[in-house]
Parts: C-alpha cells; sequence; structure tokens
C-alpha cells in the first residue's frame, strides 16, 4: 500500500497536473486570470487532433487485432452500464429526484476527453505503453450513457422525458470533439508513422505546452463552478462525487484485465470509466431533460469529479494499474 | 421618410436550442431573423458569463425577428413549440421600418 501511495505521489508532481491546481487555485482567489474563449476552442482542438492523430498512428504501427473490437465492445457496455450503478448510488446517497439523478448518472457513464488526454500524457511522460485504439474507445463511450439514462427517466412514473430524436442522436454523435477525434484518428492511420513524422513538430512537442495552457483553463472553469454551484453540493451529493468515480475505476480495471490490456490500457479504461462528461452530454441534457437542474450535474461533474480524477484519481489509478499488471 | 409599422420578436434561448427554434421559425414561414451572442446576464438560475463556458449547454443567444404584425401569431406558435419546457424569454415590441416589402 506504502508503495502504491509513493507511486501515486510521484504522478502527481506533473507540470499538467500542477497548471490544474493553479486555474483552480487563481478562480478561487478570484483572480481576473482568464484564457480568450476562442483559445481555449483552439487548444481543446489542437488536443483532440494530436491525440487522436497519435492513436491512429499507433494502430497503423501495431495492426489491428480482436482486441480492438473487444474493447470497442467493452467501452460501450461500460457506457451504458455505469449510469445505472450511478443512479442506483445516488438513489441511496442523496435526497436527489428520479430526473435530476438520472441527468446526473448519464454524465457518470459518458466520459472526459479532457481527463482522458491528461491521463494519456502522464503515460507517456512515464513511458508506459497504451493501446493507441483506447481513442476510438473513448469515442465510443460517449452516447450510450445518454441513452440509459433516458430510459430511466422513461421507465420511472410520469417521466418528462422527449426522449432521443433523431436531431439530438446526430448531434450527439457528430458532435464537434467526436468527428475531430475520430477523424484525426483515421487520418493517423492512414498515414501511419510516416505522416506523424511531417507533422511531430506540431502534434508531438508543443503537446504538452498546449494541454498545460488547456487545463490552466479548465482549472480556471472548475473553480467558477465550484464557487458558484457550492451550494448544491451536499454532503451526500459531494461524496457520490468522490466515490463514484472510484467506483467505476473499480469495474473499469475488471474489464481492463478481462481484456487483456497492457499496464497502459488498463488506466486508461479506467480512467475512461472513472471520468463524467461535462461537455457532450450536458448539451444532450439541456435538450432531452430541460427541467434536471443544470447546476447540479455540471457542478458534480466538473467542479467535484474531474478536478478529483485529475489530482488523485490519474495517479492512483496509474499506480493500482501498475501494481496489478506489474507494469 | 415614410415607415411602416412592424413587430420586432426578440427569444433569448439557451445556445442548444438555437437550431430548433431556427428550424421551428423557418417552418413557421419565418425566414429572416438574426442570431446575437448573449455575452452574459442573471437570472433565476443566478448569474452567469459566457466567458469560461466549455460547453454548448450553458450558452444563450438571442434570436431577432423582424415581421409584419398579421405574421406575428404564425411565429408565436413556431416558437412557443421550441421555448415551452426550457429557459427562454419571447418579448414582443412594436417598431418601424423603413421597406416594408423586406419583412
Amino acid at each position: 500500500m506504502e508503495q502504491l501511495f509513493s507511486l501515486a505521489a510521484d504522478n502527481l508532481i506533473s507540470p499538467i497536473i500542477l497548471s490544474f491546481v493553479l486555474g483552480v487555485a487563481a478562480s478561487l482567489a478570484r483572480s481576473d486570470l482568464s484564457i480568450p474563449e476562442a483559445v481555449a476552442k483552439g487548444l481543446s482542438i489542437y488536443l483532440l487532433f494530436a491525440i487522436g492523430f497519435k492513436g491512429g498512428v499507433s494502430v497503423a504501427a501495431h495492426g489491428i487485432d480482436v482486441k480492438l473490437g473487444m474493447a470497442l465492445l467493452v467501452g460501450v457496455v461500460l457506457s451504458a452500464a455505469l449510469p445505472l450503478i450511478a443512479f442506483g448510488l445516488l438513489q441511496v446517497m442523496t435526497q436527489m429526484n428520479r430526473l435530476d439523478a438520472a441527468a446526473v448518472a448519464a454524465h457518470y457513464g459518458s466520459i472526459s476527453i479532457v481527463t482522458f488526454v491528461a491521463a494519456s500524457s502522464i503515460l507517456e511522460s512515464r513511458g508506459i505503453g497504451f493501446e493507441g485504439y483506447m481513442v476510438a474507445v473513448a469515442a465510443a463511450m460517449e452516447a450510450p450513457a445518454i441513452l440509459s439514462a433516458l430510459w430511466l427517466v422513461a421507465r420511472g412514473a410520469g417521466g418528462q422525458s422527449k426522449g432521443m430524436d433523431g436531431a439530438l442522436m446526430r448531434e450527439i454523435m457528430l458532435n464537434g470533439s467526436i468527428v475531430l477525434l475520430v477523424g484525426a484518428f483515421f487520418i493517423g492511420w492512414a498515414t501511419g508513422e510516416e505522416g506523424l513524422a511531417e507533422i511531430s513538430s506540431f502534434i508531438v512537442s508543443p503537446f504538452k505546452g498546449v494541454l498545460c495552457l488547456f487545463l490552466l483553463d479548465m482549472g480556471l472553469v472548475a473553480g467558477r463552478g465550484l464557487r458558484e454551484g457550492g451550494g448544491i453540493l451536499r454532503p451526500g451529493v459531494l461524496t457520490f462525487g468522490i466515490v463514484m468515480p472510484l467506483v467505476a475505476a473499480a469495474i473499469g480495471l475488471g474489464a481492463g484485465l478481462l481484456l487483456g490490456l497492457s499496464t497502459g490500457g488498463v488506466t486508461l479504461i479506467m480512467v475512461l470509466s472513472a471520468s463524467a462528461s461535462y461537455i457532450a452530454v450536458p448539451a444532450a441534457m439541456r435538450v432531452a431533460l430541460p427541467e434536471a437542474n443544470p447546476s447540479l450535474y455540471l457542478t458534480l461533474s466538473l467542479g467535484v469529479t474531474f478536478p478529483f480524477n485529475l489530482t488523485l484519481g490519474i495517479p492512483l489509478y496509474v499506480a493500482i494499474a501498475q501494481a496489478v499488471t506489474g507494469g | 421618410m415614410q415607415t411602416h409599422r412592424a413587430k420586432r420578436v426578440e427569444i433569448t434561448i439557451e445556445a442548444v436550442m438555437q437550431s430548433r427554434l431556427t428550424d421551428a421559425l423557418n417552418k413557421a414561414g419565418v425566414t429572416g431573423y438574426t442570431v446575437l451572442p448573449v455575452l452574459g446576464g442573471s437570472g433565476r438560475s443566478g448569474a452567469w458569463n459566457r466567458s469560461g463556458q466549455i460547453s454548448r449547454a450553458a450558452g444563450m443567444v438571442q434570436v431577432v425577428c423582424i415581421i409584419k404584425p398579421e405574421r406575428l401569431d404564425d411565429l408565436l406558435d413556431g416558437a412557443f413549440s421550441v421555448v415551452e419546457r426550457h429557459i427562454g424569454i419571447v418579448t414582443v415590441t412594436d417598431c418601424d421600418v423603413l421597406r416594408a416589402e423586406r419583412f
């Protein structure tokens, strides 16, 4: 156990995580530091392209195996099943009504691509390899959770869900992040190492610096969310925001071991399971479940679970994956 | 200068609902409108600001239409079908326009 915490502490001290902490601290201290909206958008486009491209190159280098299909299937199952667990936990731990609980649950089945990017960057910096196709698994885990949440609402008495209409489904499946991530993945896959060599000075060397700036911004946003939405975080709700990622990471660990993934792959599926969406799912919930309280799910996913995963969760998941797989 | 009476309708709505609203307006035969970004504000859910919004779920936009008075009901029916369950403010004011044939 001591070794586990020592490994986790080593992972905690990185420019990426400390940049995020700076953002949270600045925001909580009410500093006027801010990253312009257009710059933040540009940074996120860069990160999604780079991570997708590198994932595709990795698959081109190592080839496709049956594990890819299995990993995608497991990702979809996890995304669909985790909201049911989250919903059950919320009913036990909080006084939340069914509608709010279902909306929150959807966030915990879907994923945070920034948490994924941060985790893969930390793995790279520690020289821990992972399966390139985990990018595709991340994309596959975005939407099923939303369907599960809408099913939970529809199943309840007097469900107020509009259901998933074609327009909403299209918006989720074709949201900019997914299109960029998957598109870059296929470009990387098609062009392979040669393609990477052509643009490596753009997408490899500056990657960590850009990630630091982006996480600084995310820290500012998370800190602001905590400051403004902190009032709704009753003890049970706050505890859920920390317990749920740990439960989901444990399930992800089991799935990763079942799939026979590498140490890095196991870490990433733990991270994907543990993370909570704050981009695609909130938008979907505003359309499908407008009566659910947005400050509840945004504060929980962005103000509690995201900072927890970034500062303590990822280092812990890396350490556990290393201890379990011996990597 | 000759002016003509018209109605100015302002609909402030969540950004995520923008395309649904403009689709409903198009269906109601309203093809002329302007979409404006909303920088921030304060309402029943408290103060909010456009900067630092990483999700489309949290932003707002304003759709402004200027139409002939006789077409107002169709527009409002279309708009109401979208804003009924969502955060949204719909206001109607009288205005005067030049070149009535453009509305």
